[in-house]
């Protein structure tokens, strides 16, 4: 990598020459640099309001990009080791569906593990692909899902000659990756692209000691979280693709539902963190390893509580861990890790990225440090004295074969009627259930609903799993297909 | 020529000290350290800006966050310092013949190394055989302690930087873990007056309170701090600050103070009516 180049940043250069000139604005955003807002420009201070600006010819335009996003793009496709990158201003999710609107359309097939974020199904919704389900494996233990087994998708391939791409999480939710490698040389041998949520691992290709990054392990495209692990702002991301790609017919995808007033606070802190990445990631990522190795062993010591990590590597579902993840299994403190997260945010005031049934997960990234990991240690270790029970009764995962009878898109605008839980067996649900743990998908657009995944809902809603995606909020009722 | 300290006790009030000279300034890993000469309040001891202690007016502090509990508890003998690194508290705990052991948990290693150079006034028993200091993060220390000490006091900074950690809840669970079955905890409970100290002060006393079955408050005036009203946490599992103390047992140990007694003992804990207030507002 070239170093000397990452240290630009053009748009963040850009728009420190635009405050200078002073330029007056006849143009959108009508709070004219926040001067028609007050209040708004109070609360995020002027700095902030002044940089909100439309798209203009000394500032590029990022639906046709040609000056300085381009160069900035071209910056981040070099720091990623990848052959082109588009700046995404609304979430990894829109990364996501245009990675599979690039990649299929109507009636196509996709590979995909089960456990996949809800954005990937809902851009199946959009395009009218099918998925073919890969089931993730799951520990038992833990009760979390994995990654997928090299020799579950070649089976999926071989039965599934004719499917245009296989999706890969790099890695899951807990920092698990899948032997992507080996993924990829399967997928090309049959001429099938490889798309790559890396939501969570952006960090990969910049550290020592991390998994592999998708661009490195020959995937086609990933979408890039950098507004999670890699310290820009909420709602902006990357797809980073290689030259199997064409570049011009993914940036129509993109256009097709990106906004034409793209946020240049969102911009340029992709250009800030991209070089940040660049020039001191490995460092900083250093000391994220550090301190979440520091985080384990100490909670560890406690007693009861398990910080898991490369240990559990088994050379395929698990091929690799993400060591910043923090995720702590706490069933044998007798307590579900949503009752573990709910403890920390009410009473010590300590908000993790989330908890399950057997785990929780605190996310570390850039701007951790170890006063805050000290506060963590200490407060689980307060909520084992306070509250340790004997752990009985707690729900196992079971991972549910999903029978995909229509595509999503096709149940999802069918005609539909809403019956109560109990009486959907048997029928075509069109919408989502969502159930957490483990964040795999129960029922998806276009599944049969059977007894046993009735049960599992009422069972999860018992345990207070938080449930989430259908119309009717309490999950008493649910939309199937008409008629049937 | 003149040169003054100021530190900003609000946004819009500024607290000033007219300096004679500075005698060591210094950046550790956690804070910056300054000491200066002043005429009128001696030499004195900032962190990051902030005063912590000065010649004058150090005794008020001291013997109250110490002499407090130690009149109450029956039979102190093992005793947790946590912060403290100028050796103050220590000083007056050092004074007890029936004290056995004096452990002194401070986070940054260079406050002892410039209080026990430039401050020998408080720094002056932290030679003591019985004194024992760990260089560590409080909330660390604590959490490997069960039931090992009588009395914790938390001489802490304030709940923004380094010390942040001594005002949360699961520190204060962790003291009372680390506290024998009849442990008393004394902190330094920050001010009542400007308000965003008295946030800070509710927020501990809220958190104490949930923590310990009997949660005090008692106040001294400090001239060197923010509004000069400053108030300490009593925390107790079993004994209560002023039904428990026993005035004859005290004054029989002949040790003389400044501003501690225990008349004053009994009354440091009579409060403003508007500090009531606060602090039944979160209790």
């Amino acid at each position: 990598m070239d170093r000397f180049s990452q240290n630009k940043a053009p748009i963040f250069e850009a728009l420190e020459e635009f405050r200078k000139m002073r330029v007056v604005p006849f143009d959108v955003p009508g709070h004219k640099r926040g001067r028609g807002n007050p209040e708004l420009a109070g609360f995020l201070g002027e700095k902030c309001v002044g940089i909100d600006v439309n798209s203009m010819k000394p500032l590029d335009n990022l639906c046709h990009p040609i000056s300085v996003i381009r160069e900035a793009e071209a910056l981040a496709a070099q720091a990623f080791g990848a052959s082109i990158a588009f700046f995404m201003v609304n979430g990894t999710t829109s990364a996501v569906q245009s990675m599979i609107l690039y990649a299929c359309k109507r009636g196509d097939k996709i590979i995909m593990p089960r456990n996949v974020h809800r954005s990937t199904i809902n851009a199946l919704v959009l395009c009218g692909a099918i998925p073919i389900y890969v089931n993730p494996e799951v520990n038992r233990q833990l009760g979390i899902s994995l990654g997928m087994s090299v020799s579950q998708v070649e089976k999926a391939i071989n039965e599934h000659p004719d499917a245009k791409a296989v999706f890969v999480n790099n890695p899951t939710y807990y920092g698990v990756c899948s032997d992507l490698r080996s993924i990829v040389n399967l997928a090309h041998s049959r001429g099938m692209l490889v798309l790559a949520d890396e939501a969570h691992g952006t960090h990969f290709s910049f550290g020592a000691g991390l998994p592999q990054a998708a661009m490195q392990a020959g995937a086609d495209m990933s979408s890039i979280g950098m507004h999670k692990s890699g310290g820009s702002l909420t709602q902006s991301s990357l797809i980073v693709a290689a030259d199997t790609i064409n570049e011009g017919y993914l940036r129509q995808i993109i256009n097709l539902t990106q906004t034409t007033s793209a946020s240049y606070l969102l911009m340029s802190g992709l250009d800030i963190s991209r070089r940040n990445l660049a020039l001191r990631g490995r460092l900083v990522l250093q000391g994220v390893l550090e301190l979440a190795e520091y985080a384990r062993n100490e909670i560890n010591k406690i007693g009861d509580y398990y910080a898991f990590s490369t240990e559990l590597i088994n050379g395929d579902s698990f091929f690799d861990f993400d060591r910043t993840k923090l995720s702590i299994y706490t069933l044998d403190i007798g307590m579900a890790g949503i009752e573990v997260y709910d403890i920390l945010r009410d009473e010590y005031d300590i908000q993790i990225e989330f908890g399950d049934l057997g785990n929780i997960l605190a996310y570390l990234s850039v701007g951790d440090r170890y006063r805050d990991i000290e506060r963590l240690v200490s407060a689980l270790a307060e909520i084992r004295r306070r509250f340790k029970r004997p752990s009985c009764g707690m729900l196992s995962q079971e991972y549910i074969d999903p029978v995909v009878v229509k595509s999503p898109q096709e149940a999802f605008y069918a005609e539909k009627c809403s019956l109560p839980l109990s009486q959907t067996p048997g029928r075509i649900c069109t919408e989502f259930v969502m159930c957490y743990p483990p964040g795999i998908p129960i029922l998806a657009p276009g599944e049969m609903v059977t007894k046993e995944i009735v049960e599992y809902i009422e069972y999860a809603k018992d345990k207070g799993s938080s449930m989430n995606g259908p119309e009717d909020l309490h999950i008493e009722r649910l939309n199937v297909l008409k008629g049937e | 020529m003149e040169l003054w300290f100021t530190e900003k006790h609000t946004p819009d009030v500024n607290f000033s000290i007219r300096v004679d000279q500075q005698l060591c300034s210094m950046q550790s890993d956690f804070q910056r350290i300054d000491v200066f000469d002043s005429q009128e309040f001696g030499r004195f001891l900032t962190l990051d800006g902030y005063m912590m202690l000065t010649e004058k007016d150090e005794f008020i502090y001291h013997e109250m966050i110490t002499h407090v509990p130690m009149a109450v508890h029956p039979d102190p003998k093992n005793i947790l310092v946590i912060g403290g690194g100028d050796g103050g508290v220590v000083r007056e705990l050092a004074r007890y013949q029936s004290v056995q052991s004096i452990d002194l948990v401070e986070i940054d290693s260079m406050v002892v190394e410039v209080c026990k150079k430039y401050l020998p006034f408080t720094a002056c028993s932290l030679d003591d055989p019985r004194v024992k200091i760990s260089y560590a993060d409080g909330i660390k220390f604590i959490r490997q302690r069960e039931a090992e000490y009588d009395i914790i006091i938390v001489d802490s900074t304030d709940p923004f930087g380094p010390g942040e950690g001594l005002f949360t809840k699961e520190f204060y669970g962790s003291c009372y873990k680390a506290l024998r079955d009849d442990g008393i905890m004394v902190n330094q409970h920050e001010s009542p007056f400007y308000p965003e100290d008295a946030t800070a002060m509710q927020r501990a006393h809220k958190r104490i309170a949930k923590s310990f079955p009997i949660s005090r408050v008692y106040q001294a005036h400090i001239p060197t701090y923010p509004s000069g009203h400053w108030l300490f946490g009593f925390a107790s599992k079993k004994y209560h600050p002023i039904k428990n103390m026993n005035p004859q047992k005290w004054e029989h140990l002949g040790i003389t103070t400044a501003y501690y007694n225990t008349k004053l003992h009994s009354g440091s804990f009579c409060l403003p009516t508007y500090v009531e207030d606060m602090l039944k507002d979160v209790e």
